[in-house]
Order: structure tokens, then sequence, then C-alpha cells
């Protein structure tokens, strides 16, 4: 629903990088336990980029596992469901590892 | 000119491809942190690595492609703005509260009920989000408190949220100086709102007993996000088959810090609880609080 808004964001940040030049592909880190829908993500890029310097470029959506560490016995669970739970010792004092990653990793540049 | 690279292991580096023959390089390869220019074809490595396919040249050579690393939260700009906003409210003395749940639960008749009980004693403001329409800030009207309304359709393309920027806008239209309690009372979705920091010291969600106990599983980023979980329409527990023990069970296993406060908008149960969490996020209270 608000892919639009997380496209637009990735755009500013690409395009004003990218200063003018010809992008063909963005790679970008989601974490599990973002609510992000990835065929939405693209098909909002595909519409927003039309058109300028981003247009007919890729994104390349790199989907990160949720993974959990226990606090207690160190075990680390990974997570489908968010149920913050280690699976080793059932301890719900845990840290989470990764899956609420955001970010632009990258982008390619067409060189002149 | 100098090629910026990312690698696998999250380091990169710049070097030269203009004095190489093109398309001679290694087709992968893995460094760790370090620079080096690769005048000439071939380079040699004084360490052994790995080869991946992160790194790979040899797209380049043909299409005179290259890499920019960037590592930037996506959302970075949305949270500058929202620490701008946040410092904003600190310099006013002003304590606020992000109030999100899905359309429906009873945000609007929960504030209704909590400005007539805090208003005649705390200086409080609302900032309204909706999609179009003032209806929900009409309904706040008349109990004195100060009411901005921001709507997502008039100038930022009809959001399902309220973003950073967008109570910026809101915030300027607010008298700061004469209020001590903010609630911002976001659009009615349970999914985006979770997503955008907008300046605010704390995040209480409304959820309803008619919603089902599944919830916080399937929409854990606005659970996991909650200070507090204002669990409304408890009147209604008679007539439904809601399990509240396995709702505050999915609750716990998502977010195991959360407050959980039962209520009713309608008969007024758990108000005077909610307005003392409310009352406990300004003044000095609320300075020692994480």
């Amino acid at each position: 629903m608000h892919e639009m808004s997380l496209c637009e964001a990735i755009a500013s940040s690409v395009a004003k990088l990218a200063d003018g030049g010809t992008v063909t592909s963005v790679s970008i880190r989601v974490g599990h336990f973002r609510q992000v829908v990835p065929d939405a993500l693209e098909f909002c890029w595909g519409m927003l980029t039309e058109g300028t310097n981003l247009g007919g470029s890729k994104l390349v959506i790199e989907q990160v596992p949720a993974v959990i560490e226990c606090e207690k016995c160190g075990a680390e669970t990974r997570l489908d469901m968010p149920i913050l739970m280690c699976e080793a010792c059932g301890s719900d004092k845990v840290t989470m590892v990764s899956g609420e990653e955001f970010r632009i990793d990258s982008f390619d540049i067409e060189e002149d | 000119m100098g090629r910026f690279h990312r690698h696998s292991d999250g380091t990169t580096h710049d070097h030269d491809h203009e004095d190489a023959p093109l398309g001679s390089f290694d087709p992968a390869h893995d460094h760790d942190g370090h620079d080096h220019p690769h005048d000439g074809g071939g380079h040699d490595h004084d360490h052994t690595h790995e080869h991946r396919d992160v790194g790979d040249h040899s797209g380049y050579a043909e299409t005179g492609r290259s890499r920019v690393a960037v590592l930037e939260d996506i959302l970075g700009e949305n949270d500058r703005v929202a620490a701008e906003n946040g410092q904003a409210l600190a310099r006013a003395g002003v304590r606020a509260v992000n109030l999100m749940s899905s359309p429906g639960a009873g945000k609007t008749s929960l504030l209704k009920r909590t400005l007539a009980i805090l208003a005649p004693t705390v200086r409080i403001g609302i900032l309204e989000g909706d999609i179009a329409t003032s209806i929900d800030a009409d309904q706040l009207e008349g109990y004195g408190a100060e009411i901005a309304l921001v709507n997502t359709s008039k100038g930022f393309g009809g959001e399902c949220h309220l973003d950073a920027v967008m109570v910026r806008s809101g915030l300027r239209r607010l008298p700061l100086d004469d209020i001590d309690l903010l609630v911002i009372e976001n659009v009615g979705n349970l999914v985006c709102p979770a997503e955008f920091k907008v300046g605010e010291h704390a995040v209480a969600m409304v959820y309803a007993v008619t919603e089902g106990e599944e919830k916080p599983l399937k929409y854990p980023v606005m659970f996991r996000a909650a200070d507090v979980v204002v669990v409304n329409k408890i009147d209604l527990l008679p007539y439904l088959d809601f399990d509240l023990d396995k709702f505050l069970a999915n609750l716990h296993a998502v977010n195991p810090t959360a407050r959980v406060i039962q209520a009713s908008a309608r008969t007024g149960d758990g108000l005077d609880e909610w307005c003392s969490w409310l009352l406990g996020q300004t003044g000095d209270a609320a300075e020692s609080q994480p």
C-alpha cells in the first residue's frame, strides 16, 4: 500500500547520486519483517521511473531472512512467523539479528 | 574514470579501468576492504579470496556500466525530518504520541472520550491525519484542544499514512508553545503508518476485539512499534467468539514489552488507565522513560 512512497524514496536517493546518468538497475535489501510486497514494489518502480533517467531500470530486491538470537542460550533462530521465541530453549528474551533491513545497496549506471 | 564497487562482504573500493584492456578481469573477486588500482589486465594479490558473483565485471566491459555503492536506509530522509520534528517538539516542551490503528478500531471515539476527561486540565493538541474529509477533526472540536488537520489527498498524493514531512506541515499550524501533549491521529491503516516515524516520543495503538486474534502475527510491524496497545470495544466481548487470551499471547509473541489497556470508548471502561498513561508521557515523568 505504501510501496509507491517507498519507490519515491528510493528513486530520489538514487537520482541524486546518479546525477542525470542512465541507471540500469538498483539493488535494495528488504528484511523479512518489513511489510513490503516485492511485486507491488517492482510495479510501482516501473510506473514511477518511466520517462526519467531511471526509466527501464531493474529493481533488484534481496530479501533478508528474519533471524533472532537468544539472550539466554545464544542460539539463533530463523523465523517465518514473527513469533519472537528461541527455538532451542523457548525464551522470549531475544534480539533481532536481521529481518528489519530496508536499504539501498547500490545501483548500476551506464558510463559515457 | 574511477569505478566504485561493492563486494559481498560489505566493503567498497574504487579502481581505474581505463588503462586496462576491457574484458580481461577476473569475472568475480572478493576483497577484504582495501583500495587498489587495477592497472594492467591481470592483478596479483598476496592473499587468497573466494570468487563470488558480486563484483562481476564481465558485463561492464561491453556496456560501460559501473556500480555505485549507496548503503542508505530507504527511509533515511523521512527519519531525518522525523528527528527534526522531534527536536522542534522538545524545544516547545511538547510530548507527542503517534496513535495508529486499522480503520474503525476506534481512534477518534477514544480521543473524544480522552479530550472530555483531559482537555479541561491538560493543554492538548491533536494532529489529525486522514486521506480526505474533516469528519474526524470535526468530531474533536469543542473540547478546547488545538487541532490541525492533514489531509493526505491535498498535496501529499492521497497517502495511506502520515510521514514526517506531512506532520511537519501540521506542526507549523499548531501553537506548540501552548501545548503540553500532542496526539497524532494517524490514517486508519494497519500496515503503512508503522513504517514511517514522524517525530513522536511514543507509539500508541488502538486494536478492536472485532478484528480477530491473529492480527499481531499478520501485521507485526505496527504491533511491534507500539508502546501501548489499547484493546478497545471490550463491551462487545459477550457477543463475540473472540479469544482474548489468544490475542494477548499473539501480541506478546511479537511484542513482549507492550503495555495492554483493555478499554471501551463507548462505555468509558479503561479510560482512566489510558489517560494516566498519556499523562505519564508528559512532564518530568516522561524524561526518565526510554
